[in-house]
């Protein structure tokens, strides 16, 4: 077995890959950017080597640096994990003139599969259904047109090198196919270096689900299971479960057996990933075939029981696999969810900066795989993803419990983060009921996600525990030192809860462990050993399970719960009675001004002063992440001033347009 | 005896109603609570024993003598607020507009020299139309009793004013002798002179809420700490505030038990400071995380907020944060900032409030409005207040303490009881760039050689051993221990002893 190997990777895959080697005994090395000196997966691993500047095309893309590193480590293998340098053939090639061993496939899988084109071709020879297109490189957007009334709209663009959603654009009529052509070129050449791009068939109600294969170089190759990745946004996976709700055992040994086809037919070893779509009556084409560890392995692994990074190595190091296909059971329901630093409620703008508060769930049926810490930073260099939260329950719907109780212990302040977002999707009918689909997001959130998607549970829940944990900060309050002898302060037990102007007389006293509170002659026991000053109220309300996030600003409480966010005054009766009284203060009216959603770099200003727009025309792009994002008109309006200048970084609500 | 209960039942009922039901409506209509219900929000549900209810003013002037209201327009007494002692008088509004008459003044002076006699903060709620005409000099005089007693109250009690309504003219002047102002936003204002004089006087056309609204005192001109949404919460974070003050100069501050552990250690301290120097930092983070629970209360958030100041707990008992920010102006002290942290850190001193400062300050701002505002006099303030004070004073060096921005920052030479600092503090004249661009000046013309005297001052300097060397700092400690060494600190300065020499007071640089 190696006794050093190099993880040539960041964030959380790195430390998911340390966590297998250091388990196995093998040493591990980490390289890292200027921007990761403090990451997480530095800190883990044995050794860290420094491998250049921040952004990856001086750092994690750089293989001489990464080859260089195993050298001077005297690493003997390398374990790509996902991204970066994960799928690329040179990279091999390089490797192996080193004599160091790379834990995944051989270059010509990686080659083959790597090509949109040619691994349709391959898949198609294999024996594996695959989706009516042109596989030729489109030569220009006339023949793009003309390719497309071939196929029959809807089609897709697609970029010949592309991942990740990148490059991808579908087409309904001859319209938009000139001009998904454009624009799928452009994103090719910008994100990948390489503008062909081609054409398919655009299946509607399509599922992703996608066949995680291992391999060993004694030609036995297996399929452990599938994957159901339907939840996209903007075609990234955001919640990715095993074994798909969709699939019966024929399917599932159909799929698994074609996944299996095409590996031999590429010589394939280590993990792999043959993705393919699925439509209403079950029949599947290939998509592609992804020659590496995917995000969403954890639940694969937890069905399975199977630790894949440590058959990738095993593999790598030549050895047998342990396991055949008749040994490969699947055992529950694991779902995952990724945990973004994005703004859900601001149409999932990136956001970056420092974690100033980190506390993610635990527990036996939870599992956070992360490359993050309190005090870390969620860098503008790289992928936004936080962390993955994968769950498992005996069955699908107690998977989807443990995740709902997860997300509400999930803390994170400082960026802000799509668990809310998360948390109105396990709760949502269609999803519980597995009808899923890629189109799910767009069809359920056709307008954007705002917080009235975000179902309220029960209030009088919200209720009680703004009402325990006003009653913890009062009860404090009545301890102070320097009372009159004699005219101590007595808490009194009723109060009125106000929550959007409604009010709820609470009754509310201690009680052994926690609080007994009494509202509209129902009794409500809570135990907790929540205190003062700390952000999650866990505990049980009536015997049931529950989380609330709190935070105190001013008089207010706000909370938490499921996604959805109360917020709480809790007052004498007098003091709600008074505070009826007082007016409601209105906001000041910023729908005159275009304000910068999220900090970045405005790359084009397409008004100018005295424009009329018409709702929903363009009026800036700001880029961030790397993403160019489209601010558009929400109303007809007349542009007054434009307030910002092409290059200008932009921070967020910074005025960049105002309107008369 | 049946006969004089039922007439001081009827007494009472009218007192309550102040100017009548109506204008308590309309009180209400302008999004005010009335007097009597402020006090109750206030104070501990039924603590109130309200005082001097059936005063009434001695003007017989245009036709006052037939215009009486039991009270003449202010409440007075004591009651509790979590059961501890306070004086109070509220501003009636309803009553002559609130304005002040001799009688009013002198149901104020009494509560004020009850508060001074048994040691008692004192709140007040202002909500006044100004002097009483009427009564014309009596009224003055009426001010100028409650000025004085403000005076010698000062440092003796705390005094707070929560500015509820108008507070004009004269009027300002008893507010602005007390520790605390607290505005209600779009129903108080305090100005001098109001919009009409001037208008007349110099020409500017400026509002009420302009010239002396919330937003105003508590971003521009600082003579208010925070401003409230509406009564309601104004009366309720003025409770908490009071949570944190000590009833009078002769008393430690208030404890409550906590079970936030003093040697709680906060890991993600290690990577607060950024390493590029010039990046900024939040540093209330540093604040927020060290105290007990999360729970810190600041004072004048929008006014130089290059430096700031508040109250928190540490194992329960209060204590005093001054500390600069680099997230403005890159925590630079300048005339608005030293004369905020100024005040703060004498109030502290005064009640026996320890005082935690936390230093990341690159100096003094430069430049003609700094200079030509008497930031030489202005900037001795806190210097001044700093070395006078005997508190116990723990300093924390985070970053930068450069210059003589270093010295004011409760340094040792001030007699800093703990002075610790950060791995990466830098304790020098200046930064590495100026200092060897002064040092070395003929090497200006050599890029090369410019660099390298850099590294090297910068090796030599931009660290806290040179300053340790001297015993300049007591010691370099571990950003995540922080809140561990700064509670041991404190507990072991709990019963330090420190005097100034006798005089009758100092001459602090106003």
């Amino acid at each position: 077995m190696f006794e050093k190997i190099l993880i040539a990777n960041r964030g959380e895959i790195a430390c998911r890959v340390m966590k297998s080697a250091r388990k196995m005994g093998i040493k591990t090395v980490a390289v890292y950017s200027e921007a990761d000196k403090d990451a997480l997966h530095v800190q883990m691993a044995d050794e860290a080597v420094h491998i250049g500047a921040a952004p990856s095309a001086e750092s994690y893309l750089v293989m001489d640096r990464i080859i260089q590193a195993c050298r001077d480590t005297g690493a003997q293998a390398v374990h790509p994990g996902y991204g970066f340098l994960s799928e690329n053939a040179a990279f091999c090639e390089a490797l192996e003139k080193e004599g160091i061993a790379f834990i995944g496939p051989a270059t010509f899988a990686i080659n083959s599969m790597g090509d949109k084109i040619t691994s349709k071709r391959l898949a198609e020879e294999a024996g594996v259904n695959v989706i009516p297109g042109y596989t030729d490189v489109v030569r220009d957007a006339d023949h793009a047109v003309e390719i497309s009334s071939g196929i029959g709209y809807p089609v897709m663009l697609k970029a010949s090198a592309g991942g990740g959603g990148k490059g991808m654009r579908v087409a309904w009529d001859e319209d938009g196919c000139r001009d998904g052509f454009e624009r799928a070129t452009n994103e090719a050449r910008s994100s990948f270096g390489d503008e062909r791009v081609f054409i398919e068939k655009f299946i509607e109600e399509p599922r992703h689900i996608e066949i995680q294969i291992i391999a060993d170089t004694h030609g036995n190759i297996i399929y452990l299971g599938e994957r159901e990745c339907s939840i996209q946004r903007r075609h990234q996976k955001v919640i990715e479960e095993a074994p798909s709700p969709f699939l019966d055992e024929s399917t599932r040994k159909a799929m698994g057996e074609q996944a299996v086809l095409l590996s031999k037919a590429v010589q394939y070893r280590s993990a792999g990933t043959v993705e393919f779509i699925v439509d209403a009556k079950r029949n599947f084409y290939f998509l592609e075939m992804n020659t590496r560890l995917q995000v969403e392995h954890p639940v694969t692994e937890w069905v399975t029981g199977q630790d894949l990074v440590e058959l990738m190595i095993k593999v790598a190091n030549g050895e047998e696999l342990p396991l055949k296909q008749e040994d490969v059971v699947l055992k529950g329901w694991a779902m995952e969810a990724r945990v973004y630093a994005e703004d859900p409620f601001r149409n999932f703008l990136p956001s970056i900066g420092r974690l100033v508060y980190y506390d993610p769930p635990k527990g036996e049926n939870v599992r956070v795989d992360t490359g993050v810490y309190e005090g870390g930073e969620v860098s503008m260099y790289y992928d936004p993803m936080i962390a993955k939260l994968i769950t498992y329950g005996e069955n699908r719907d107690s998977a989807i419990d443990q995740m709902c109780q997860a997300l509400d212990e999930y803390y994170i302040k400082g960026v802000q983060h799509n668990i809310s977002f998360l948390n109105a999707l396990m709760v949502h009918p269609r999803f519980k009921e597995g009808r899923l689909s890629t189109n799910f997001i767009a069809e359920e959130y056709p307008d954007g996600f705002n917080s009235a998607h975000v179902p309220q549970e029960d209030p009088v829940k919200s209720i009680v525990v703004a009402a325990c944990v006003h009653r913890g900060f009062t009860d404090r309050s009545a301890k102070l030192s320097g009372q009159m002898a004699g005219h101590e302060r007595v808490v009194a037990n009723n109060w009125v809860v106000v929550v959007d102007g409604t009010f709820n007389p609470i009754n509310i006293v201690p009680a052994p462990g926690g609080y007994k509170a009494v509202v509209e002659d129902k009794e409500y026991l809570v135990i907790t050993d929540w205190e003062m000053g700390q952000p999650l109220f866990k505990g049980t309300l009536n015997g049931e399970l529950i989380c609330f996030q709190v935070s105190r600003e001013r008089i207010w409480y706000h909370l938490i719960h499921r996604g959805a966010q109360t917020d709480a005054v809790v007052m004498t009766p007098l003091a709600a009675e008074l505070h009826a009284k007082m007016p409601e203060k209105v906001a000041p009216d910023l729908s005159k001004f275009l304000l910068s959603p999220m900090p970045g770099l405005l790359v084009r200003i397409s008004v100018k002063e005295g424009d009329e727009v018409k709702e929903g025309e363009e009026l800036a792009v700001i880029e961030a992440m790397k993403m160019e994002n489209v601010l558009r008109a929400e109303q007809d309006a007349v542009v007054a001033r434009v307030a910002t200048g092409v290059g200008d970084s932009l921070m967020v609500d910074q005025v960049m347009i105002e309107f008369e | 005896m049946q006969e004089i209960i039922k007439r001081l039942d009827a007494k009472r009922a009218a007192a309550r109603l102040g100017g009548g039901q109506k204008r308590i409506d309309r009180q209400h209509a302008n999004g005010k609570l009335a007097a009597r219900e402020r006090i109750e929000l206030f104070l501990d549900p039924g603590s109130f024993e309200e005082w001097d209810m059936f005063v009434e003013h001695g003007c017989t002037e245009f036709g006052m003598d037939k215009q009486k209201v039991p009270g003449d327009g202010v409440v007075t007494g004591y009651g509790t607020v979590n059961g501890r002692l306070i004086f109070v008088f509220s501003q009636d509004f309803t009553v002559f507009g609130g304005s002040l008459s001799k009688a009013h003044a002198d149901k104020i002076c009494k509560i004020m020299d009850h508060a001074i006699k048994v040691g008692a903060p004192v709140v007040g709620l202002n909500d006044s139309g100004g002097a009483r005409i009427q009564e014309g000099v009596d009224s003055l005089a009426g001010y100028a009793d409650v000025f004085q007693r403000n005076v010698m109250a000062s440092g003796v009690i705390p005094q707070i004013s929560m500015i509820m309504g108008p507070c004009a003219g004269g009027a300002v002047y008893s507010p602005s002798m007390t520790d605390f102002i607290f505005m209600v936003k779009d129903t108080s204002y305090m100005f001098v002179t109001g919009p009409e004089v001037v208008k007349t006087v110099t020409h500017e056309t400026v509002t009420a809420e302009e010239l002396g609204g919330a937003k105003t005192h508590t971003h521009k001109s600082g003579v208010a700490d925070l401003a409230f949404e509406n009564d309601v919460e104004a009366l309720f974070m003025l409770r908490r505030l009071v949570n944190f003050l000590p009833a009078n100069n002769r008393e430690k501050p208030p404890v409550w038990p906590t079970d936030d552990p003093a040697d709680r250690m906060i890991g993600s301290l290690d990577t607060l400071v950024p390493d590029d120097p010039n990046k900024p930092y939040d540093i209330k983070e540093l604040i927020v995380k060290v105290v007990d629970d999360r729970n810190f209360f600041e004072l004048q958030q929008d006014y130089a907020a290059n430096i700031v100041v508040g109250f928190g707990r540490m194992e329960g008992s209060t204590v005093g944060f001054v500390a600069n920010q680099p997230m403005v102006l890159a925590g630079c002290l300048d005339i608005d900032s030293s004369k905020k942290a100024a005040r703060f850190v004498r109030f502290c001193d005064a009640f026996n409030i320890p005082v935690v400062t936390f230093v990341d300050v690159p100096g003094f701002l430069p430049g003609t409005a700094q200079e030509y505002g008497g930031i030489i006099k202005h900037g001795a303030k806190l210097l001044y207040a700093y070395a006078e004070a005997t508190v116990p004073k723990i300093t924390l060096i985070t970053r930068k303490a450069y210059g003589g921005a270093y010295d004011v920052m409760a340094s040792k030479h001030l007699r800093g009881d703990v002075n610790l600092a950060w791995p990466s503090a830098e304790i020098a004249v200046m930064g590495s760039k100026g200092a060897v661009e002064i040092i070395f000046r003929q090497d200006m013309a050599d890029q090369e050689k410019i660099d390298l005297r850099t590294q090297e001052y910068k090796d030599r300097f931009a660290n806290p051993f040179v300053a340790g060397a001297r015993g300049f700092v007591d010691d370099v400690i571990l950003p995540h221990a922080t809140r561990k060494r700064i509670c041991r600190s404190l507990a072991m300065l709990k019963n330090k002893q420190l005097e100034n020499p006798w005089r009758k007071h100092g001459n602090i640089p106003l």
